[in-house]
């Protein structure tokens, strides 16, 4: 296997492992973000529009993990340093 | 699929070129001008007021009571920064039902702008709310062993500001443009509706987790007061 099919398929592979992985866990992490707020708001409806808030604010906060995974695989997808970097050695 | 719109040249003024990114935030921002200037043409404080004077009146009084909600403090301190923040980023996602146009949010040169924008606000309103020693007091606390943690975490919120606005777009164009190449009708369009409703949504959000860094640093109990009376 030479490197660049070795490179390719390694890149495909960790970036669909990036964003599996890296998309479960802030799954779970909304999901009791918003059955906790939801249970909340049921108790004290009076109190809703400041749980609204704070709800977007975690949600938010947690969300940006999954994005970070999101961007990662981007970037391994389409702005790969490696790969630019074997396909201009083979051009040589 | 995924184009950079950093790259993309749309003319050439002489030596200086535009690209994408520039170009349709020149056009976000004659939109937003355009609006203000003709809604607010003739504003009036007494009489019959028309529907667009009251339009205005409920946006910006929506930014101003979220802005006190959630900084308790003087709103009209941080109006200027959080409604052009929520305006502008409101309007660049709702302009993405527009085919062609290019959102500018998509790209990470914009959102790293908003981002550094309130990286250089912190320390500003920081200083204004409770003075240099009040604000330098911030980074001991509650230890001076923090005090790395405090200019790291400084750095981090501004990055996360920057990635979080630029990945949640760029996810919703994404998602987009694959749907459109394997179903070409139809289907894309509930993920359209759904990306207008994220857009609104992370407008919200940027603005808001500005007002939560930009006020970190409480103000003193006498200048709430005193704004207080003054403000209302």
């Amino acid at each position: 296997m030479d490197a660049i099919t070795l490179i390719g398929a390694m890149s495909i592979i960790s970036a669909a492992l990036c964003i599996a992985i890296g998309g479960i866990g802030p799954a779970i992490g909304e999901a009791n973000v918003a059955a906790n707020a939801l249970r909340s708001m049921a108790q004290q409806p009076d109190e809703s529009s400041n749980i609204t808030r704070t709800l977007f604010v975690s949600m938010a906060m947690i969300e940006s993990t999954a994005i970070y995974a999101f961007v990662i695989t981007i970037l391994i997808l389409y702005a790969n340093p490696f790969w630019d970097y074997v396909v201009e050695q083979a051009a040589k | 699929m995924l184009e950079n719109l950093d790259q993309t040249i749309v003319f050439q003024i002489g030596p200086i070129t535009i690209n994408a990114t520039i170009f349709y935030t020149w056009i976000v921002m004659a939109v937003l001008a355009g609006l203000s200037v003709w809604m607010t043409h003739n504003l009036k404080t007494n009489g019959k007021i028309g529907k667009i004077q009251i339009i205005m009146e409920m946006i910006v009084s929506a930014i101003q009571g979220q802005i006190k909600d959630v900084s308790g403090d003087n709103p009209k301190k941080y109006l200027s920064l959080i409604g052009t923040f929520f305006l502008f980023i409101a309007m660049s996602n709702l302009l993405s039902i527009i085919p062609w146009f290019k959102v500018p949010t998509t790209s990470l040169t914009t959102t790293v702008a908003f981002a550094s924008c309130v990286f250089f606000a912190i320390p500003y309103y920081g200083v204004k709310n409770a003075g240099w020693k009040g604000y330098f007091k911030k980074f001991i606390e509650p230890t001076p062993v923090m005090l790395p943690m405090n200019i790291i975490s400084d750095f981090s919120s501004t990055f996360s500001l920057a990635f979080r606005l630029y990945g949640n777009m760029l996810s919703g164009a994404v998602i987009g443009s694959v749907l459109i190449m394997l179903v070409p009708f139809i289907v894309p369009l509930p993920m359209q509706i759904l990306g207008l409703l994220t857009g609104t949504i992370q407008a919200y959000i940027f603005a808001l987790l500005a007002i939560v860094y930009v006020s970190a640093v409480a103000p003193k109990e006498s200048f709430v007061q005193s704004t207080d009376t003054k403000g209302e």
